[in-house]
């Protein structure tokens, strides 16, 4: 019996012993790439001042990061990708005019205080890139309100201030929209394309939407939350959102502007922050998108995207408590009981 | 070809059956000294029936039980008892186990056989099963006259023949459904007669098209024997998976196959019973697949039962280099050896060999980030996610609420994990640590 010996150590681990290829690195990079044609048509429309924003955001997430893990004495976890995607997340977030120190302090808010010191990621409660947006809008309203007219064509530095159509669409209505874009159609055509102001990496939902068949196609998020959220967003813009009564509201304006393209497809997703059962997934994006519209058409602000998405990652573990997947053998077994 | 028939949920690992699954079944060397656990299966262990110094042949009971839910062991070689103790066995326990050194003469006692065994009752049947020490050779080892005699208010109307060998690398039913086809229909029927029931079903997987084919034509005179070909899915031959893909059925949580009337049975099982049957022979040997990237020649071998595997793997030309675990079983539900002196055992349907290059180390997992890939492919539809923080955490009360008990620890959810966290390890650890 000295087989043994001619082997040099085996080893033993816990079954199985095999493992599939998706890792958290992959999957997070992938997603940096599937919002790389948002971030080439940020750069388009808002110039230098995209990349100067982005980059800054991306850095200092990543630099927080790091350092907080070495603070802590622990791995830093930058190789994940993950800290790029916050970084890039609230960069394409925010406006293209804000000074240099509103992205770090957006970062530090985003890393250090949502993710880091909840425990890191997967144990975050709530998006760290749309945390640290909120904790910005509110501290240095002014600042994350100023939007630039989308006209850099990749080089221009400086552009005028305007407001985004659905800042033209609360205050001053559809008719006003409809005078600065000329047709629907027109409007529709710019809101696809991205040529509106708005936050950085927003605006262009063709740019955005490739991101996503990326995702889609390499199973990395479903349609349960982008598809509830929009649907939702799109049905109560119908219902509520026309100035001459009930069901005349026109839902394809609300669906392209603002952040639902990018929240829907990007941000709600965000595995961490919304629930894992797929039924529960369709009760949080239609929560989303009803309080994305409640924002929009009650609320004080003109978008309400990001603090939807907020409030519902406070329900996501709730709803994962509550919704169970089907189990195998589950109806028969419920009959036999009444039996 | 037909619709082929599965289940919902389920993954689709790298099956590398090409490996083995066309080398023929050779008979492995006669082993130079065997070691017999006395517990092979689920159930009450055997009691020594031999004392150290005496002779036994083939075949010979060796271990002896008076439980009903217990399996009898024999010999598998004629020779001498030449030590009684706690030897390691392929799941990593201590059991203790009888060691034969052979003789070389491989003289066996007087088998019964029985040509017109077809007449046989069912109580004949179900006792000569018993004493010939089968139990369930899919891997679970379950005592196979136990799944036989079915409580009285259970009806059962089916056999299924698990012909779907969905572990990935592993080829011993393949084999033996290409070359013993009709043997195992007539272990099929055998079981049939024994349960009263009408309705036989054999299902393969899709990716074993000369088993399909022979079993097909082995089948061909029988009219209440259907063959499904099955969707290439792991794990398409856990029972449940496997009834619900053939029947439609579901079998209801924490229940068994017999609850929606069916009685499943692996196919070498089904052989095992033939020979049992028909020509009164002992469980004293079964097919092992020797496989993967890490041994010198892939083989399928009829193995004596208690050949140490160091025996078997050297029979295949050894480990190559590189070589850095060694798997009874498949891949997915196999235990990882930290010593090749054990004895391949009633329910060893393989010997994997992985290199550094197939190895993936769960050391280094991370947090759950809650992607619910597991939740995609859990083929009991549990929350693998939830229930692995809670078992992190230490709510092991709060598990049960997620049905922990459902889990047959596929590990499905491992597989998918990007994690790579060690959920199977989660959920033995919850099962561990609450009662059902």
């Amino acid at each position: 019996m000295a087989a043994e010996a001619k082997v040099h150590e085996l080893i033993v681990s816990v079954s199985p012993h095999v493992r599939g290829k998706e890792t958290v690195g992959r999957i997070m990079w992938t997603v940096n790439l599937s919002l790389l044609p948002a971030f080439i048509m940020s750069v388009y429309y808002f110039g230098p001042r995209a990349v100067y924003v982005t980059g800054l955001c991306i850095l200092s997430s990543i630099i927080f990061e790091h350092l907080y893990q070495k603070g802590m004495k622990k791995e830093s976890t930058v190789g994940d990708g993950s800290a790029l995607l916050t970084g890039l997340l609230l960069g394409m977030n925010l406006p293209a005019s804000v000074p240099f120190y509103i992205p770090i302090i957006g970062s530090l808010v985003a890393i250090i205080i949502t993710k880091l010191l909840f425990g890191g990621l997967g144990y975050n409660v709530f998006n760290p890139a749309l945390i640290g947006r909120a904790f910005l809008l509110i501290s240095f309203p002014k600042l994350l309100t100023s939007w630039t007219e989308p006209t850099a064509k990749f080089i221009a530095m400086d552009a005028k201030t305007t407001a985004t159509p659905l800042g033209i669409l609360k205050e001053e209505g559809l008719t006003q929209l409809m005078e600065i874009f000329g047709s629907k159609a027109d409007l529709y055509k710019e809101l696809l394309m991205g040529n509106t102001a708005g936050s950085l990496g927003e605006t262009s939902a063709i740019a955005l939407l490739i991101g996503a068949a990326i995702l889609f196609f390499r199973k990395y998020i479903t349609w349960h939350i982008p598809l509830s959220f929009i649907a939702t967003v799109g049905l109560l813009a119908w219902a509520f959102g026309g100035d001459t009564g009930l069901f005349t509201g026109d839902p394809i304006i609300h669906i392209l502007s603002g952040g639902l393209i990018l929240g829907a497809f990007f941000m709600a997703t965000d595995y961490v922050t919304c629930p894992t059962v797929r039924k529960g997934q369709i009760i949080f994006g239609i929560g989303c998108g009803a309080l994305t519209m409640l924002i929009r058409l009650k609320g004080g602000f003109p978008e309400g995207v990001m603090f939807a998405i907020l409030l519902m990652n406070c329900f996501a573990p709730l709803i994962d408590r509550s919704v169970k997947p089907k189990m195998f053998g589950a109806v028969k077994a419920e009959k036999e009981q009444k039996k | 070809m037909s619709k082929t028939a599965t289940f919902e949920r389920g993954i689709h690992p790298a099956y590398h059956k090409e490996l083995a699954s066309g080398k023929s079944i050779e008979k492995a060397k006669l082993p130079q000294r065997i070691v017999v656990p006395l517990s092979q299966h689920i159930g009450a262990p055997t009691q020594a029936e031999v004392n150290i110094g005496d002779e036994v042949k083939t075949g010979q009971v060796i271990g002896v039980t008076t439980s009903f839910v217990s399996s009898p062991v024999h010999s598998s070689v004629s020779g001498k008892v030449i030590a009684m103790a706690p030897f390691p066995n392929p799941a990593g326990k201590m059991v203790p186990s009888i060691v034969i050194e052979s003789d070389g003469n491989d003289e066996a006692v007087a088998y019964k056989e029985d040509a017109d065994y077809m007449h046989l009752g069912a109580d004949e049947i179900k006792a000569k099963i018993k004493d010939a020490g089968i139990v369930g050779l899919g891997g679970a080892a379950f005592p196979t006259n136990v799944k036989l005699s079915p409580p009285k208010e259970k009806t059962i109307d089916t056999v299924i023949i698990n012909g779907a060998e969905c572990e990935p690398y592993l080829t011993a039913d393949h084999r033996l459904m290409v070359e013993r086809s009709k043997d195992v229909v007539e272990g099929l029927k055998i079981i049939m007669k024994s349960l009263g029931v009408k309705n036989g079903y054999i299902g393969i997987e899709e990716n074993k098209p000369d088993a399909i084919e022979a079993m097909k034509s082995a089948i061909s005179g029988e009219a209440n024997i259907e063959l499904y070909t099955l969707e290439i899915k792991y794990p398409q031959g856990a029972e449940k998976m496997l009834i619900k893909a053939i029947k439609g059925k579901e079998v209801p949580t924490k229940g068994l196959p017999m609850d929606v009337g069916v009685v499943v049975q692996n196919v070498g099982t089904a052989l095992a019973i033939y020979e049992a049957v028909r020509y009164g022979k002992p469980l004293i040997e079964r097919v092992v697949t020797i496989t993967g990237e890490g041994i010198r020649e892939t083989r399928n071998m009829m193995v004596r039962i208690g050949t140490l595997m160091s025996d078997v793997i050297e029979q295949c030309g050894g480990l190559v280099d590189g070589a850095v675990k060694v798997i009874s079983g498949g891949p997915m539900m196999g235990f990882a050896q930290w010593t090749l002196d054990v004895p391949v055992i009633k329910g060893t349907s393989g010997i994997l060999v992985l290199t550094e290059k197939e190895y993936v180390s769960s050391d280094d997992y991370s947090a759950c980030i809650r992607c619910g890939s597991c939740i995609d492919v859990c083929p009991m539809g549990l929350n693998p996610s939830m229930l692995s923080i809670l078992s992190e955490k230490g709510f092991f009360d709060e598990a049960k609420e997620y049905n922990i008990f459902d889990c047959f620890e596929c590990g499905s959810c491992a597989y998918v994990c990007p994690a790579k966290r060690p959920m199977v390890q989660f959920m033995r650890l919850i099962k561990s640590q609450v009662k059902p």
